[in-house]
């Protein structure tokens, strides 16, 4: 096994003129990690990652890898594995040729080289391929040899810049699995880039989600999820609906939180016994449901006049099918599932 | 794009025999030369009354005109070599700097191609003058590479605004400095462009005329300036062997690169 | 706020962009010396004497000489007489060409890409063949009765002007079928459905939206043209003399270094009111843009 290296960036800013990438980025990643970077476009995931890389200069601000200082170092002595979203194999190498590159470049001997190339590519399942012409790979295979290039020279590091982006749905499935299987294996300090929040929960032992080139939370994924620090990451994780202090009522008739409340669609049910008596209630008028096979999707206007939504495994939603719009319909959810969000207006 | 027109028969017809006049213009020089070339005889008769390969023997039992054809090979040889490699650097260079500073090397290396070549040969031939290289092979050659980089220019800008940099980023994340990703990863992926820019710059120095005149002298002197010297004082058919040969090596030039290209 | 960056990053920054202008220094130092360097030296040479001085007396005698000031007409004469048979024998070829399926024009281009890549001096022969008085022009109409005396047509300035029109049209040419070709059809459908004749449509929407290929030919031909050697040197006979041939015959004929001079930096000067004529033309055509549609 590889020894793998921890990463530290701190207060790290990169303007481009008036356009602020990175706002002084502070982030640790332990040794061994799967940390995923979360955020929509534009929101610096990228940019710090290519600063990691070496391509993107940042203005100020310091990384390390391990106690290493790499803030000036050279992109091709950082010893970093990257995987390139649309992969960057050379054409004009065969597979093997590809993934020898890294230890041709270190003056690897021949037959060590090849080897070890041959291993990283049964590592990633693709015995047999060595000889191909990427041009008669799919894209399912260019990825995997994009990995075995990346792991080849055994970086303690490995950044993955959307690297399924390119892929179909099952596809990115399967190669989901395979690269966290990848990651235990080598135990290899990892950075991972998606705008994809459920790739993000499924791979990542935490998740760090971008907006506006900050980090706004970083955490592990269950926390992301059900305890979002701020708006924006309850949004941005799914669908939340987000209900101003005094819009919602306990069910015990208890004092009702002051707070501004974060109740996902899914922790919802329409049976009061099921919640618990220290759930809340939303009350409103049914605006549209719709059926999406695995649930229901009911929109409920509140009597403020906030519209939240609803989403009733269809396990449970016997009643559903018979809700009439312009009915009155009361949603529970349980007060574990009710998350304040601090200084969020609704 | 005048399909919409398809009653026009009369504006097509005349728009047709128009084109088919231009055209046989733009081909008749070229073509009449090749008969010519031979002919037997040495008046310019058309179409020459008996055949033989008699310039051709001119052209290559000739001290002179082969001396020229030697000056001229090597010569275009060594721009090629010199020029290609100064060409790709610099287009790498504006590619990867942009902006302004890229516009103004852009521009500056485009300047041999706006200045007529007249003062460009009075000019090099006043340099060289003074530092006694008039008639040198290097004196032409600097002449022609100058002439030849804003070619190779034009053929590797597009090429390399068309190439992945991801590769290179990929490339220098495995561990490879500035010199071998650009040759180990951009030169092998431009290889055709490359090739074409050989070409271009090859035939650039070959057909280059005027900087020859004025620079390059005696031993040293090149084809066209052996060429030009012959149409100004006599029309030898011996030209019309060398035009033909020269039009069929250029074309098969061309074919190839082109065919390349299409592969 | 001011945000202060690294100063050692900044330093990294700077030293990359000095290594990636470093790459085209080659390149630059070559156009610096045969380039830059001569059209300095010429400018040098022009206040010289023969025997080195310092002197005005070169600009004195060219520009009281009446064979300068002919010298410039007839350059002038060349160039445009080049561009006025370019745009006339050019555009409806780039027409043609741009209206036919892209099979059938990639071969019709073929006949025009072929004499561009045929040397200068194959040409320049090829036409004196033809052009001669016993030549094949010639021989063709004096043998069928059309005239009765050969036509001087070669060694003066029409057979200058042929061997300049055939040297520069495919040149011209590229650009202006690259811009036709870029009009799209629907254009030339929607003029005929709105009931203009065809005469009409290519007055009113392909040769406006041909202007910008048919002003870059233009500009290459008369870039080309204004110091063009060889044709007038062969075609000329050494009647027709435009600046090029003045600079090459003071130079080689009269050894007068400092009048050549001065000759070249007259043919730099119009270079540049003729050029200064373009860029001012292109702004007047800019502003014409959203004119009438009076056909």
């Amino acid at each position: 096994m590889m020894k793998s290296l921890p990463i530290t960036i701190d207060s790290v800013r990169k303007a481009y003129g008036s356009y602020v990438a990175l706002d002084d980025v502070s982030l640790d990643i332990r040794a061994g990690e799967f940390l995923t970077l979360l955020g929509p476009s534009g929101s610096g995931k990228t940019t710090l990652l290519m600063a990691l890389a070496g391509f993107v200069r940042p203005d100020r601000g310091k990384l390390l890898l391990g106690d290493r200082d790499i803030t000036r170092l050279a992109p091709n002595k950082r010893d970093i594995g990257i995987v390139f979203q649309n992969y960057a194999l050379f054409p004009h190498m065969n597979v093997l040729a590809n993934v020898e590159y890294p230890l041709a470049l270190r003056k690897t001997p021949k037959a060590e080289a090849r080897r070890r190339a041959l291993d990283a590519l049964a590592r990633v399942k693709l015995d047999g391929l060595a000889e191909r012409d990427i041009a008669a790979l799919s894209g399912g295979q260019r990825q995997r040899v994009a990995l075995a290039r990346a792991i080849v020279f055994e970086p303690r590091v490995m950044l993955m810049d959307e690297p399924l982006s390119a892929l179909d749905k099952n596809l990115r499935e399967t190669m989901q699995y395979e690269i966290r299987r990848l990651h235990d294996d080598l135990g290899i300090t990892t950075i991972y880039v998606t705008h994809d929040q459920r790739e993000a929960l499924i791979m990542s032992d935490r998740v760090a989600v971008m907006n506006s080139g900050r980090i706004q939370q970083i955490d592990t994924p269950q926390q992301i999820y059900d305890r979002p620090s701020t708006r924006f990451v309850a949004e941005f994780m799914g669908e939340a609906n987000i209900v101003g202090p005094g819009a919602a009522r306990r069910i015990d008739g208890a004092d009702a939180s002051h707070e501004t409340l974060m109740i996902r669609a899914e922790s919802f049910h329409l049976d009061a016994k099921i919640v618990g008596r220290d759930g809340v209630a939303l009350e409103g008028t049914l605006r549209a449901k719709a059926f999406r096979g695995e649930n229901w999707l009911l929109t409920l206007a509140l009597d403020g006049g906030q519209e939240i939504l609803v989403c009733i495994p269809s396990a449970l939603a016997g009643g559903c099918a018979e809700l009439a719009t312009g009915q009155r319909v009361t949603a529970y959810a349980p007060a574990a599932k009710v998350h304040p969000i601090p200084g969020a207006v609704a | 794009m005048l399909e919409a027109y398809p009653d026009n028969r009369l504006a097509r017809i005349l728009l047709w025999s128009f084109c088919a006049l231009v055209l046989a213009f733009l081909m008749l020089p070229t073509l009449v030369v090749v008969p010519l070339s031979f002919s037997a005889s040495d008046l310019l008769e058309f179409p020459p009354r008996a055949y033989s390969l008699r310039w051709y023997g001119n052209f290559f039992g000739s001290a002179t005109w082969m001396a020229g054809l030697r000056t001229s090979l090597i010569l275009g040889t060594l721009t090629a070599m010199v020029a290609v490699p100064l060409a790709l650097l610099a287009c790498i260079s504006i590619n990867r700097l942009g902006g302004r500073t890229a516009l103004a090397i852009q521009g500056a290396l485009l300047t041999p191609s706006i200045v007529p070549g007249i003062l460009l040969a009075i000019g090099l031939f006043f340099v060289l003058a003074a530092q006694r290289l008039v008639g040198t092979l290097f004196g032409v050659l600097v002449g022609h590479v100058v002439l030849a980089i804003p070619v190779a220019c034009i053929v590797l800008l597009p090429a390399l605004a068309r190439f992945d940099w991801n590769q290179v980023q990929a490339a220098r994340s495995l561990g490879a400095n500035w010199a071998r990703a650009i040759g180990g990863i951009i030169v092998p992926q431009l290889q055709i462009s490359l090739l074409s820019a050989t070409l271009m710059a090859f035939l650039t120095s070959l057909d280059e005329s005027v900087i020859s005149i004025f620079v390059a002298s005696g031993q040293n002197s090149t084809l066209p300036k052996l060429m030009f010297l012959s149409l100004r004082d006599q029309i030898d058919p011996t030209i019309a062997a060398i035009s033909t040969l020269w039009t069929v090596i250029v074309l098969v030039a061309v074919l190839i690169v082109s065919l390349r290209q299409k592969s | 706020m001011t945000v202060l960056a690294d100063p050692a990053l900044a330093a990294d920054a700077r030293r990359e962009r000095r290594f990636f202008l470093s790459l085209s220094l080659p390149a630059l130092f070559i156009v610096g010396l045969a380039a830059i360097l001569p059209i300095l030296w010429i400018i040098r040479q022009s206040f010289l004497t023969t025997g080195g001085d310092y002197t005005v007396g070169n600009y004195e005698k060219v520009l009281s000489s009446g064979l300068t000031w002919a010298a410039l007409v007839t350059t002038v004469e060349l160039s445009f007489g080049t561009l006025a048979f370019c745009i006339l024998l050019g555009t409806p070829l780039a027409l043609a060409l741009a209206s036919v399926r892209p099979r059938v024009a990639n071969l019709l281009m073929a006949f025009v890409m072929l004499p561009l890549w045929t040397s200068i001096l194959v040409r320049t022969y090829g036409w004196l063949v033809l052009l001669r008085r016993e030549g094949l022009i010639n021989t063709a109409l004096t043998g069928s009765g059309l005239t009765a005396e050969p036509l001087p047509l070669v060694y003066n300035f029409t057979g200058t002007l042929i061997g300049m029109v055939h040297y520069m049209l495919p040149l011209f040419l590229l650009p202006v079928y690259a811009a036709m070709r870029d009009i799209d059809a629907n254009l030339v459908r929607a003029s005929a459905s709105m009931g203009a004749t065809l005469a009409q449509t290519i007055r009113t929407v392909i040769l406006p939206l041909s202007t910008g290929g048919i002003f870059s030919g233009s500009l290459i031909v008369f870039i080309y043209t204004i110091g063009f050697f060889i044709t007038p040197a062969v075609l000329g006979g050494g009647k027709v003399n435009p600046l090029s041939i003045r600079i090459e015959r003071t130079l080689s004929t009269f050894q007068d270094w400092g009048s050549a001079s001065v000759l070249g930096i007259l043919l730099l000067v119009l270079m540049a009111l003729i050029g200064m004529m373009f860029l001012v033309a292109r702004r007047l055509m800019a502003r014409n843009k959203f004119g009438t549609a009076h056909a």
